[in-house]
């Protein structure tokens, strides 16, 4: 019965609060629920840091990056909403903390280039959270060389990460693949709202 | 998932200072920690930190805590720098993120987020004119913990189901599913928020 | 004085609604019909939540379209999930996000909560988490944080499709009990026994409306 309403063509302002505090709560569960295991193999990954490039995919890129705003703003006031229950100020200011910060571009550039798709599928969606993990390694690198004062070490050390991340990039495209494919005309890019 | 977070309950004068000016000293620190380059007086700002986890009065299993967690993070700097970079500098980064990261966990281990929500709230204010509307944030806490345990509980069902069919293992499975019904869950909050007057100003 | 004129709702292409011409005075109205029939969507009008795309609705007199925040205020709405109606983290928050525009100061909006709570059988549970109530509890929540802002007329929306037998005949004989004009959409027609009309809704049209015996064997006669 409420499949028949909601979500279509719901102009209330009420509807785009409650997408963005769902979405930034969205991205707290996935931190909290671990074990999802990608590609087959037999350690389970956090997939927390998927989830802004899920949010600019989804939910488009002003309401993507308003959640991930809402999300890191409330860990800021000290709720533990970040994966092993982090929370204050103590993520920013340790040595990632930019790459924390970087969640909020990296969210906006997965979704500009999501909204100019018409119909979003596989290749676009790679080619967006790609870029969007891009965006969140171009504010978490320099961050890292503030610390260690030097910035092409920050560069090299950040490499680490960078399997794991790409890894969450595929599963972020696969996953809001089937997600536009089950939903069409719901999300972000595949259809433009009534004005 | 608590509403109360890291806070530990006290009466130390950490403790009964004020939000907004604790925060205030927090960034000061901060920004000393990344100006200073000499190790001994990043040290001496670490030992300060240490002392003032005893003037508030922190229970040693919640420093425990805290010193596991950093001394992991601090090993695991130190080796990589000390590869990039060499000894000197390794031990100053290390020692800045355990000044860095120490405060800001004793800030939010004396601090209740009500007073943060309070503060946050009284220094915003001045934006009230610029369309923010401060007195809201701590309604979004309120919805935002709401849509966590709801979603948890969501979450919770999806990979029971996954697990019913023998996908535990396929991450869209899980994700896909509890996406969709993620989404369904935010349509049915914003009617509800609607009929419940949200928007109307 | 809950009014249709000519009310029709499509979705696109889809006809949800055509030609629903309702006056509805009385205490106790019913909306039934099956699943898809369009009453949901009908009953979503009388608070706004749905705009009809022609014809109008009138709620003693105003356009809940143009004035929503008016009609909201004398129009509660029970939605079928309490959990996504649950906006708060406790019960006693959940009341008082009611009444944060009533221009209280915090701690008397936290009192009148948990009074309201206690009088309908939820005293003690101001503080409690909300998730960690039952069905029926969650519900009886829902409603009393609706209830809270004493509106004129309550809808619900199917609100006891996900109870079990026992929650659902308590919440009915809550509802029963209510001064409040009540127009309840449901397919369990154990429900209407008190009930002084009900509308039967089929394919987006009205096809019966009378006292709840005869609408309910015309209701019948559809569905075998």
């Amino acid at each position: 019965m409420v499949c028949d309403v909601s979500g279509s063509r719901n102009p209330l302002p009420a509807a785009d609060l409650a997408r963005t505090v769902v979405f930034a709560a969205f991205i707290a569960v996935l931190g909290i629920f671990p074990g999802v295991y990608v590609g087959g193999s037999g350690v389970p990954i956090v997939l927390q840091n998927a989830g802004p490039l899920l949010a600019g995919a989804v939910l488009g890129a002003r309401r993507g990056a308003a959640s991930v705003v809402l999300l890191l703003a409330l860990t800021a006031i000290g709720l533990p909403l970040l994966s092993g229950g982090r929370a204050g100020i103590a993520p920013f200011v340790g040595p990632s903390g930019g790459f924390l910060l970087g969640w909020i571009l990296s969210a906006l550039v997965v979704g500009l280039i999501v909204e100019r798709a018409k119909r979003p599928r596989l290749p676009v969606l790679l080619a967006a959270t790609a870029a969007g993990l891009a965006a969140d390694y171009l504010i978490g690198v320099p961050f890292l060389g503030l610390y260690t004062g030097d910035l092409p070490a920050a560069a090299t050390q950040s490499l680490v990460f960078l399997p794991g991340d790409a890894a969450k990039v595929v599963a972020a495209s696969l996953i809001a693949a089937v997600l536009h494919r089950a939903l069409p005309g719901r999300l972000a890019g595949s259809a433009k709202r009534a004005p | 998932m608590t509403p109360g977070g890291w806070y530990e309950p006290g009466s130390s004068p950490l403790h009964r200072a004020p939000a907004g000016g604790k925060f205030a000293a927090l960034l000061v620190l901060a920004a000393a920690v990344f100006a200073l380059r000499s190790p001994a007086w990043l040290g001496a700002i670490c030992a300060a930190v240490v002392l003032a986890y005893g003037v508030a009065r922190v229970p040693l299993r919640r420093c425990a805590g805290v010193a596991r967690s950093l001394a992991v993070l601090a090993a695991f700097v130190f080796v990589l720098q000390w590869w990039l970079l060499g000894a000197g500098q390794a031990l100053v980064v290390c020692l800045r993120v355990v000044a860095a990261l120490a405060a800001a966990n004793l800030f939010t281990i004396t601090t209740r987020i009500d007073d943060v929500v309070s503060a946050v709230e009284g220094g915003l204010a001045p934006l009230r004119r610029f369309g923010v509307r401060p007195d809201r944030i701590g309604l979004l806490v309120g919805l935002t913990l709401r849509a966590v345990a709801a979603l948890s509980a969501i979450a919770a069902e999806v990979r029971e189901a996954a697990r019913a069919r023998g996908a535990q293992r396929s991450v869209t499975a899980f994700a896909v599913p509890f996406l969709v019904r993620t989404l369904r869950h935010a349509d049915e909050l914003g009617e509800a928020l609607a009929a419940r007057g949200e928007g109307d100003g | 004085m809950i009014e249709f004129e000519d009310v029709g709702h499509s979705y696109g292409e889809r006809v949800v609604l055509t030609g629903v011409d309702l006056r509805l005075a009385e205490r106790r109205v019913a909306f039934v019909g099956a699943n898809g029939s369009g009453k949901s969507t009908l009953a979503r009008m009388i608070n706004g939540l749905v705009a009809p795309t022609s014809g109008r609705v009138l709620v003693d007199g105003l356009d809940p379209s143009r004035q929503g925040r008016e009609v909201r205020r004398r129009v509660g709405f029970v939605f079928t999930n309490p959990d996504s109606q649950i906006v708060m983290p406790t019960a006693g928050e959940d009341v008082a996000f009611s009444l944060r525009r009533a221009g209280l100061p915090r701690r008397e909006r936290a009192e009148r909560a948990a009074a309201l709570l206690a009088e309908y059988g939820l005293g003690g549970y101001a503080d409690h988490p909300a998730h960690q109530l039952s069905g029926g509890q969650k519900q009886v929540l829902a409603l009393c944080a609706v209830l809270a802002l004493d509106p004129a007329v309550l809808v619900c929306d199917e609100p006891t499709t996900l109870l079990d037998l026992r929650n659902k005949r308590r919440f009915v004989e809550l509802l029963g009990g209510l001064e409040q004009q009540v127009v309840l959409v449901t397919h369990d027609l154990d429900l209407l026994g008190g009930f002084d009309r009900v509308v039967v809704i089929d394919g987006g049209r009205v096809v019966a409306d009378d006292e709840p015996e005869p609408a309910l064997r015309h209701y019948r006669a559809l569905v075998t």
